[in-house]
C-alpha cells in the first residue's frame, strides 16, 4: 500500500511538471476549440463538444463543467467564450482555460451559451471519458457510471487503462460493469469474454443489467453459449429484481402509512377521544404547512446559514401556532356544539371553507414554496432498494410523534386528566378537575398534532389552501378503520391501508386502488363497526 | 325543527355575507358595457383560475385608460364559481340573463366548459375560453382561444421523436376528459408512426393524487429498458408539485428520461425547487421567457398592476391578451355588442400575440399561434429550445381518431356548422 500511493505521488509529480511545461502551449491548441463552443446553434456546440472530448487534456475538465453549469458566455465584442460569475448587476469574467482575470462586463455585454438536453447528455459522455483518472474518487465513480451508460467502445483503451491503476474497490467493481458493457455490445468479442462479461452484470443485477442481458440473449450471431449463460444471468436477475420489488412496495407502504397516520393521529385525539366530528382537521394541517413556510421565509431573510435547520424550528411553531387556532375554535364553536354531532360536522365545515379562504386572502391562491433542507433532499441506495431521505425522514418523524403522544397521553397527569374527562366527565369534574379547560388543552393537542403533520407534509405536498382538503377523508377512514378511540388501532390502521394502496396500485393502477380501498373498508366496517380495535367496556357506553 | 330552520337561515345569512364582502366593489355606471369573468376564486382551481380574473381587471382598466369601446366605458363582472362546475352554469346564466354581459372570459377545466356551454348556446352569449384543451367540440358562441391538440401535444411528441430520439412513452395523466382525449389521440399518433403497442405506458392518477412514489419507480424501470423513454404528462393541477418533487428525489434526471408537460407553466413551477427539474420540458404557446418588446410591455405591466415585481406570467394569460384584444376589434367593426353581429364579425380578426407575430381568429372559432417547446431552468422559467417557424391552425376534430377524422367547423354563413361531416356532405356528426 505504501509504495502504491509513492508511486501515485511520484506520477503525481511528474503530471504536474508536465502540465506546468506543457499547458502554455496545450491552452493555445485547446482556444479556438473552446471558441467554437459559442459558435451558433445546438448542434454546432456539441460538435465542439465532442472535438474538446477528443483531446484529452484534462485542461478541458473545467470548461466542460462550466458549460454544464451555464456559467459560460460569449463576450459580443469579440466573440470570445468566457466564464462568468454574477456580480452586482453584471459579470465578473474569467478564461475558462487557467482561470485568468478578464475584467467585468454589464449583462448586454455578453450572451449565455444555452444548452438543452441532448448537450447535457453530450457532455457528461465526455466527462465520463476525461474524468476516468481523477483524483477524486466521486468523480472517477461519475465517470465509470457514464461509461457504463454510454457504452462507447472507443473508450474501452481509457478505461482498461484506469482499471489498472484503480484502488478504490467501489469505483474498480463499477469500472469492471462498464467494461463487461462495452464488452458485451461491442462487435467482435470474444466467447469467453462475453462470458465473463455476462458474470460481471448479473452479480450487478439492477434494471439495466436486465435491459443488457436481454439485448445479449436476443442478438443476432450469438453463439449458443453466450445465449444460454445470458438466458441464466437474465433469469437470476429477473428473480432477485422482483423480490427486491416486493420489498420496495413494502417501503412505500410503509411511507404512505408514516403520512396517512400522521395525518389522522391527529384526529384520534380529536375525533377519538374526544367523539367531536372536526371536518376543520385538514385546515389544521394547512396552517401548519404554513407556518412551516413562514419559518422558512423569515430563516432565508435573517438567518441564510440556519436553512438547514429551519424545518426543525419550524416543528414546535406549527405544533404551537395549529394548537392554538383549536383551542381558539373550541373556545368559540366547538364547545357550544357538544352532544350534537349533526351541528358539529356542519359549524366545523363551515369552519374549514373560512380557513381556507382566509388563508387564500393572506397569502394569495398559488402554491408557496418550502424549500427541503440538505439532509431531508436526494436518496440512497440500499441493496435493490431506493429510498428517498424526506419519505425515510417523514416515516420517523410519524413514529416520533405517535410515541411521545402515547406517553403523554399514558404517564403524564395531563394525560390522565384527559382520558378520566372523556371516561367520566362528572366524576372527573367531582374529582376537581376543571373539564371545560381540558376540554380546550384536548382539543388544542390534536390540533398542534395535525400541525406537525403540516411540517412533514410540506416537504412532499403543495403548500397551498386546498392541502387538508386532500386528507381529511383518508384520516377519518383510518380512525375508523383501526378504532375510534385507540391510538394502537389509528397506528395498525394507517400502515394498513397504506401497505394495501401500494400493493394494489401496480396491478389496479391508481384510480382503481382507491376505489377498492373504499369498497374494503366499507365491508369492513359492515362487519365489525367499531373498526379493528374496538373498545371494549363502559367507556364506550358512555 | 325550529332549530334547524335557524341554523339554515343563520347560514343562509352568513353566505349573504360572505357575498358582499367578495363581491367586486365596481362603481354602477349608467352607460357602460359589461364584460363577465367567469373563473372560480375558490375552490382548488382558485390556484390557476384567480390569475387569469386579475389579467382580466388588468385588461378592462387598460382599455377603459384609452376611452373604452364605442365611446363606452367597460365595466367589469366578477362572479366565484367556486370551482363547483353546476355552479359555473348557474353563474353563467346570472351574467348573461340578469347582468346581460356583453362577453364573458372564463372557464378552466374542460368539465366546466362543458357545463357552461348549454347556457351559452340558450342565451347566445358569448364565451372566450382560455386553456389549452382536448378538442372534438366547436360551439357558434365559444371562442377557443387556448390551444387544440396539434398545437401543443402533436408537435411535443414530435420535438421528442426528433430531437431526443424518443422510442418508448409513458403518458400520465389525471382521470379526467382532457388527459383521457389527449392520450387517445396521442396514442393513436404514435402508433401511427410505428411506435408498437408494448413501448406505450398509460397511467392515470386522481384529482389531487400525492403519493408519486410506486409511479415515478414503474416509470424508472419502464425506462431503464435500454430504449431512449421520455414522459408525456397530462397531469393537472395540484398533483404536478409532488409529482415533480418525488421525481427530483428519486433522481430521474431529464438527460435520462425527459418529461414534456402540458398543464405545467411559470405559475405551477412557484411552488418547487426547479434545481432537479432542470432540462424537463414543457410544450406551450407563450413562455414569460420569449424576448419580444410586446411581451416585456407586457410583463412590465403585469408586475406593476399586481404590484408585485417577482409575479409570472403564463400561457392562459397570453391567451385571455388575445381574446380580450380580438373582441374589442369585433366590436369596433361591428360597431355594436350585439351577440349576433359580434360573433360573426370576429371571425378574421387579427391580433398581434406576445410572441411576436400575429394570431388570426378561424373561421372553427379557434386560433392561429406558434408552438414553444421549453425546457425547465433553474430560476423556475423556460428557456426555449424550440419554435414553429409559422403559426398553427387550431384543429378542433382530430384527424388522428376514427370518429372525428371527417368532421370540420365553419361558423362563416353558408355553412354554418361546428360539426360538418365531409364523407356524409351533412352538418352534424358527433358533438355539439
Amino acid at each position: 500500500m505504501p509504495r502504491a500511493l509513492r508511486l501515485w505521488a511520484a506520477m503525481l509529480l511528474v503530471v504536474a511538471a508536465t502540465a506546468a511545461t506543457l499547458s502554455g502551449a496545450l491552452a493555445a491548441d485547446l482556444k479556438p476549440l473552446v471558441r467554437n463552443l459559442g459558435a451558433g446553434g445546438f448542434a454546432d456546440t456539441e460538435a465542439a463538444i465532442a472535438a474538446l472530448a477528443q483531446t484529452g487534456d484534462p485542461a478541458v475538465v473545467p470548461v466542460l463543467q462550466a458549460l454544464e453549469a451555464g456559467d459560460l458566455y460569449v463576450r459580443k465584442e469579440d466573440r470570445e467564450v468566457v466564464r462568468g460569475s454574477a456580480s452586482n448587476g453584471g459579470y465578473t469574467l474569467t478564461d475558462p482555460l487557467g482561470g485568468a482575470a478578464l475584467g467585468e462586463a454589464g449583462r448586454g455585454a455578453v450572451d449565455k451559451i444555452r444548452i438543452n438536453n441532448s448537450l447535457r447528455r453530450a457532455i457528461s459522455a465526455a466527462l465520463g471519458s476525461l474524468t476516468l483518472m481523477s483524483p477524486d474518487a466521486g468523480a472517477r465513480r461519475a465517470a465509470a457510471d457514464s461509461v457504463f451508460k454510454t457504452r462507447n467502445p472507443d473508450g474501452l483503451a481509457a478505461l482498461e487503462t484506469a482499471l489498472g491503476r484503480e484502488n478504490d474497490p467501489a469505483v474498480r467493481s463499477i469500472m469492471e460493469q462498464a467494461r463487461a458493457a462495452i464488452l458485451l455490445t461491442a462487435a467482435g468479442t470474444p466467447d469467453a469474454d462475453r462470458l465473463g462479461a455476462i458474470e460481471t452484470i448479473r452479480a450487478r443485477g439492477d434494471q439495466e443489467s436486465l435491459a443488457l442481458l436481454n439485448a445479449v440473449r436476443s442478438a443476432e450471431g450469438a453463439s449458443a453459449a453466450v445465449r444460454a449463460a445470458a438466458d441464466k444471468a437474465f433469469e437470476a436477475v429477473e428473480m432477485r429484481l422482483s423480490l427486491w420489488g416486493m420489498a420496495q412496495n413494502l417501503w412505500y407502504g410503509l411511507s404512505l402509512g408514516s403520512v396517512l397516520l400522521l395525518a389522522a393521529i391527529g384526529l384520534a385525539v380529536t375525533f377519538g377521544v374526544m367523539g367531536v366530528i372536526n371536518m376543520a382537521h385538514g385546515e389544521m394541517v394547512m396552517i401548519g404547512a404554513y407556518a412551516t413556510f413562514l419559518v422558512q421565509d423569515a430563516i432565508r431573510t435573517y438567518a441564510p446559514g440556519l436553512f438547514d435547520a429551519s424545518i426543525l424550528i419550524a416543528i414546535p411553531v406549527a405544533f404551537l401556532v395549529s394548537g392554538a387556532v383549536g383551542v381558539l375554535i373550541e373556545r368559540t364553536v366547538i364547545r357550544w356544539l357538544y352532544g350534537r354531532p349533526l351541528e358539529t360536522l356542519l359549524a366545523t365545515w363551515g369552519l374549514s371553507l373560512v380557513l381556507q379562504q382566509a388563508v387564500r386572502s393572506i397569502f394569495g391562491p398559488t402554491n408557496r414554496e418550502v424549500g427541503a433542507p440538505s439532509w431531508m433532499s436526494g436518496s440512497f441506495e440500499l441493496g435493490g432498494l431506493v429510498i428517498t431521505h424526506g419519505r425515510l425522514w417523514i416515516v420517523i418523524f410519524a413514529f416520533l410523534v405517535f410515541g411521545l403522544l402515547l406517553v403523554a397521553l399514558k404517564r403524564t397527569w395531563f394525560g390522565l386528566a384527559i382520558r378520566a374527562v372523556t371516561q367520566n366527565r362528572n366524576m372527573a369534574s367531582a374529582m376537581g378537575i376543571r373539564t371545560a379547560r381540558m376540554d380546550a388543552l384536548t382539543f388544542g393537542l390534536g390540533s398542534g398534532i395535525a400541525g406537525l403533520a403540516g411540517v412533514a407534509l410540506s416537504q412532499i405536498d403543495n403548500v397551498s389552501p386546498n392541502l387538508g382538503q386532500s386528507y381529511i377523508i383518508d384520516s377519518f377512514m383510518v380512525v375508523v378503520f383501526g378504532g375510534v378511540g385507540n391510538l394502537w388501532g389509528t397506528l395498525v390502521g394507517a400502515l394498513a391501508l397504506g401497505t394495501v394502496n401500494k400493493f394494489l396500485e401496480p396491478y389496479a393502477g391508481a384510480v382503481l386502488g382507491k376505489i377498492l380501498v373504499l369498497i374494503f373498508i366499507i365491508l369492513f366496517i359492515q362487519r365489525r363497526p367499531r373498526g379493528l380495535f374496538a373498545l371494549k367496556g363502559r367507556a364506550v357506553e358512555a | 325543527m325550529l332549530k334547524t330552520t335557524r341554523t339554515l337561515a343563520a347560514a343562509a345569512g352568513l353566505a349573504m355575507l360572505a357575498a358582499s364582502v367578495f363581491a367586486p366593489a365596481v362603481a354602477r355606471a349608467q352607460d357602460t358595457i359589461k364584460v363577465g369573468i367567469l373563473h372560480s376564486l375558490s375552490g382548488t382551481m382558485a390556484i390557476s383560475e384567480t390569475t387569469l380574473k386579475d389579467v382580466m381587471l388588468m385588461l378592462i382598466e387598460e382599455q377603459n385608460k384609452k376611452g373604452g369601446v364605442l365611446g363606452k366605458k367597460l365595466e367589469p363582472v366578477v362572479v366565484d364559481p367556486a370551482s363547483n362546475w353546476p355552479l359555473f352554469a348557474e353563474k353563467a346564466r346570472e351574467l348573461l340573463s340578469k347582468d346581460k354581459v356583453a362577453a364573458v372570459f372564463g372557464c378552466w377545466t374542460s368539465v366546466s366548459r362543458k357545463s357552461v356551454l348549454p347556457v351559452f348556446e340558450e342565451l347566445n352569449g358569448i364565451l372566450f375560453y382560455p386553456v389549452q384543451y382536448e378538442g372534438e367540440e366547436s360551439s357558434r358562441n365559444v371562442f377557443y382561444t387556448g390551444a387544440a391538440p396539434n398545437q401543443q401535444a402533436i408537435p411535443a411528441v414530435d420535438y421528442l421523436l426528433a430531437n431526443e430520439k424518443v422510442e418508448r412513452w409513458v403518458l400520465a395523466g389525471t382521470d379526467y376528459v382532457y388527459p383521457r382525449t389527449t392520450n387517445k389521440i396521442l396514442e393513436a399518433y404514435l402508433k401511427g408512426k410505428g411506435v408498437k403497442a408494448e413501448d406505450i405506458m398509460v397511467n392515470y392518477t386522481p384529482f389531487g393524487h400525492s403519493d408519486w412514489q410506486s409511479i415515478v419507480s414503474d416509470i424508472k424501470k419502464f425506462g431503464s429498458a435500454g430504449k431512449k423513454t421520455a414522459v408525456v404528462s397530462t397531469i393537472n393541477g395540484d398533483a404536478n408539485v409532488p409529482f415533480y418533487k418525488e421525481l427530483g428525489n428519486q433522481g430521474v434526471k431529464a438527460q435520462d428520461i425527459p418529461v414534456v408537460a402540458f398543464s405545467v407553466g411559470e405559475e405551477e413551477l412557484a411552488g418547487v425547487d426547479t434545481k432537479p427539474l432542470l432540462g424537463h420540458l414543457a410544450a406551450w404557446n407563450y413562455f414569460q421567457s420569449v424576448d419580444t418588446p410586446e411581451n416585456a410591455d407586457f410583463i412590465k405591466k403585469w408586475q406593476a398592476f399586481t404590484k408585485n415585481p417577482k409575479r409570472v406570467t403564463n400561457d392562459p394569460m397570453e391567451a385571455h391578451v388575445i381574446g380580450f384584444n380580438m373582441w374589442v376589434k369585433a366590436v369596433e367593426k361591428a360597431g355594436t355588442v350585439a351577440s349576433d353581429a359580434v360573433i360573426d364579425s370576429l371571425i378574421g380578426v387579427t391580433v398581434p400575440n406576445l410572441s411576436g407575430g400575429y394570431s388570426a381568429m378561424m373561421p372553427n372559432h379557434h386560433i392561429s399561434k406558434p408552438v414553444l417547446i421549453g425546457e425547465v431552468q433553474e430560476n423556475g422559467q423556460f428557456e426555449i429550445v424550440s419554435q414553429t417557424p409559422g403559426l398553427v391552425v387550431g384543429d378542433e376534430w382530430s384527424d388522428f381518431l376514427p370518429d372525428s377524422k371527417s368532421l370540420i367547423s365553419d361558423w362563416r354563413a353558408p355553412m354554418s356548422c361546428g360539426n360538418f361531416n365531409t364523407a356524409t356532405g351533412k352538418c352534424g356528426g358527433k358533438g355539439s
